[in-house]
């Protein structure tokens, strides 16, 4: 069965942003971490609960109806997969995700889709993100 | 920078609003952190002018394996201390090294005034000069929130500001980095405010390709490992710093009540269990950082008749349980947080401020001043009183105040009670009465900081205490830790950075360095403050070190003034003789 990730227990988030630090370098090999698909952030300055902006995983997904030249297909479990070579760059994607996970990296000219990989999941030491198998 | 072999300064002029960025790469054999940044104020610093001329420079340096290895979170900033007139250096975590990687910078360099209150915009895309007038008076709380609802950026800035006391240039005010951190000790916050800096908020998306995906990742996963797997570092998530409470109490090491006891009758009312029993709310993180050492501890406060009640979260650590707990004979955790928390709002070193109100207590009892000084009834124990006058050294309400609102070093010169009055080197003491390593450790430490060389481990940890033996821990323990701070290493995650480990970390990234490459930086680093506090006029010669602190037992009984002095003696005949060697070196 496909996996897809999950962010249920941000409640015992540290912060540490290890799972960007991750999503960065394993995904798009960059050390920056707003190269990351998913998103820790504070609900408004670190005195509030820290949240995790991450794909949800759709199984009718925006993004990919928005995409004019079809770069982002379904994959089975939901979510999308983006095909680079078929991206024009256009951000129509980013506009079309309610939930604000999908953002632009604009050095390589593509917007940052979570693959549901799990690669965050292993590094984060708080247990705080997981994987969940979900029928096709 | 990541994958060059040059330090990339960015140099902002406040006078002139201007901004540069120059790539050196003849700083890049310093690696970054203390390193360059002891570098950069050697070069940029002025001597025979006072520390909080408009000339003198703050510098802030990160190194290169800064947010990319697990636990490699520290920004250093060097300055003058207008606290001890000589070597300024300070460190802190948050998420400051993080943006500042981000941003594509290695090291921040400021200098000149800005006419009005200003506050900085650094990103990779520019730079701007902000208005801050409406913000000169705010508490570091509101600073932090009108920058975060002005700007853009959640999740991914660091805002870092001064309170009030900065702005009044207290020799003791610190900087806040992300509310939780700080830049703490030797007055930085004063030289923020002598420029009418009051904040700055740093980003940026500067595309930071990873040359060597596999090697990188490799390593960065066997350090992770260590850092989660082992028990290098558990204490550190569990307690917390705060468990030292208890031990050192148990060993008649814990400074209490200005030093006139080393044991406290109510240390367990305040100890780190009693504060994770009783205030926990949450534990978090530097950037990089698996850990989450940082305590978050909650109290509620009456505001007002009628169970009317605000519930107030700041955070926790051994330094302040001791400096505004135990040395002010604070007996419950409540109150001590809610020390804690008028320190943070004011911006104050935490440290400083409970060792000169420690002190103040005394000398109000003692007659060497009076109530009309004080204008608060201070008294150990007494919570409210001790509130009420950190918020008049903020202020520096009067003259008593902003006397004491350079330190004690300046406060005895006026009103006496030197003997009592916990310094060394210049700076106020730390808080662990463990011995003669400590005590000479943080006289002569570069920063006077127990975290310059933690003479307080050795003598934990000694079975019997030599002279020999203490000059050499000292000495090369302090040199050990130029290198980690030069790599901006948590001082926590010393156990697990040991040098094989900082170099594979190093030549993962592709910075080939071989061990005594390290030892070089060491030794490097380690004379250059040296040589820059000798250019600033600082001298141990005819040291004192005050009466107090033989008068109450260490672990190790009462300390022999001789006997510290002549190791004092020791110490200096012996680094002084490397120095010559080095000098001739160079
Ligand atoms: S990127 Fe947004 S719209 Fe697309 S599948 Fe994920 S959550 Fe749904
Ligand atoms: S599942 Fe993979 S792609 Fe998605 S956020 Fe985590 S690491 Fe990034
Ligand atoms: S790795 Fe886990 S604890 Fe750290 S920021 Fe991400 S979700 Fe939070």
């Amino acid at each position: 069965m496909p996996k897809v990730l999950r962010a249920d227990n941000m409640n015992k988030c540290l912060g540490c942003f290890t799972c960007m630090l991750t999503c960065a370098a394993v995904n798009h090999n960059n050390h920056n971490l707003a190269k990351s698909s998913i998103k820790v952030k504070t609900r408004g300055g670190l005195q509030s609960k820290f949240a995790a902006t991450i794909c949800v995983a759709c199984k009718e997904p925006a993004c990919a109806e928005a995409c004019p030249t079809n770069a982002l297909v379904k994959r089975p479990g939901g979510g999308v997969k983006l095909i680079e070579e078929k991206c024009i760059a256009c951000e129509k994607c980013v506009a079309a995700c309610i939930v604000g996970s999908i953002h632009m990296d604009y050095d390589r000219k593509i917007p940052i889709v979570c693959k549901h990989c799990g690669a965050c999941v292993r590094m984060c030491p708080h247990n705080c993100l997981s994987m969940e198998e979900v029928s096709e | 920078m990541i994958g060059k072999d040059f330090i990339r300064v960015l140099y902002i002029d406040l006078t002139n609003k201007k901004a540069d960025i120059q790539e050196r790469k003849d700083l890049y054999k310093y690696l970054g952190g203390a390193g360059v940044a002891a570098k950069l104020l050697e070069e940029n610093m002025k001597k025979g002018v006072d520390p909080l001329h408009e000339s003198q420079p703050i510098i802030i340096s990160i190194g290169p394996l800064s947010t990319i290895f697990p636990v490699v979170t520290k920004a250093v900033a060097t300055f003058i201390s207008p606290h001890t007139g000589e070597y300024g250096e300070s460190h802190a975590g948050g998420r400051l090294a993080m943006a500042i990687r981000n941003a594509g910078y290695d090291a921040i360099v400021i200098t000149g005034k800005a006419q009005k209150p200003t506050y900085l915009v650094i990103t990779d895309k520019n730079i701007e000069f902000k208005d801050a007038r409406a913000m000169w008076g705010l508490d570091i709380e509101e600073t932090g929130r009108v920058i975060r609802e002005r700007e853009p950026g959640p999740g991914k800035r660091s805002i870092i500001r001064i309170g009030k006391a900065g702005e009044n240039l207290v020799t003791y005010s610190c900087v806040n980095v992300d509310t939780y951190r700080h830049f703490g000790r030797l007055g930085i916050g004063a030289v923020f405010g002598s420029k009418n800096l009051k904040a700055m908020m740093i980003m940026g998306e500067e595309d930071l390709p990873i040359a060597n995906l596999k090697e990188y990742f490799k390593t960065y996963q066997e350090i992770y490992k260590k850092v989660t797997q082992t028990d290098a570092m558990a204490k550190y998530h569990e307690l917390g710093t705060p468990m030292n409470i208890k031990v050192l109490n148990s060993i008649s090491s814990l400074p209490t009540k200005n030093l006139l006891q080393s044991t406290f009758e109510h240390a367990d009312d305040i100890s780190g269990e009693t504060f994770a029993e009783k205030n926990l709310v949450r534990k978090v993180s530097c950037v990089g950082c698996p850990i989450g050492c940082i305590h978050i501890g909650q109290f509620r406060r009456e505001f007002d008749k009628g169970y009317e009640y605000e519930s107030i979260s700041v955070s926790y650590d051994h330094e302040l349980i001791y400096a505004l707990g135990s040395l002010l004979g604070i007996k419950t955790t409540d109150e001590v947080l809610q020390i804690i928390e008028e320190v943070e709002l004011a911006g104050l070193d935490a440290i400083t401020t409970g060792v000169v109100l420690a002190w103040a207590t005394e000398a109000l009892k003692k007659g060497l001043i009076s109530r009309e000084d004080t204008l608060a009834d201070l008294e150990f124990g007494n919570t409210m009183e001790y509130v009420k006058a950190i918020d008049n050294i903020a202020e520096r309400v009067n003259e008593f105040y902003y006397t004491i609102g350079k330190g004690l070093k300046e406060a005895v010169k006026k009103y006496g009670g030197e003997e009592f009055a916990l310094l060394y080197g210049g700076n106020e003491m730390a808080g662990y009465h463990t011995g003669y390593a400590f005590a000479l450790g943080q006289t002569v430490g570069a920063r006077h900081s127990h975290l310059d060389n933690a003479g307080y481990s050795y003598d934990q940890s000694a079975k019997e205490l030599k002279d020999d033996e203490i000059i050499n821990y000292v000495i090369n323990e302090e040199k050990e830790r130029a290198v980690l701070t030069s790599l901006c290493i948590c001082l926590f995650a010393r156990k697990v950075y040991d040098r094989p480990t900082i170099l594979k970390a190093l030549n993962a990234v592709g910075i080939n360095w071989t061990d005594d490459d390290l030892t070089r930086l060491a030794n490097d680093v380690f004379f250059t403050k040296l040589k820059i506090k000798k250019e600033l006029g600082y001298s141990l010669e005819n040291y004192k070190f005050p009466k107090r602190i033989f008068e109450t037992p260490t672990m190790w009984g009462k300390m022999d003034e001789e006997r510290l002095n002549r190791l004092l003696k020791m110490y200096i005949e012996r680094v002084e003789k490397e120095y010559e060697d080095w000098s001739r070196g160079k």
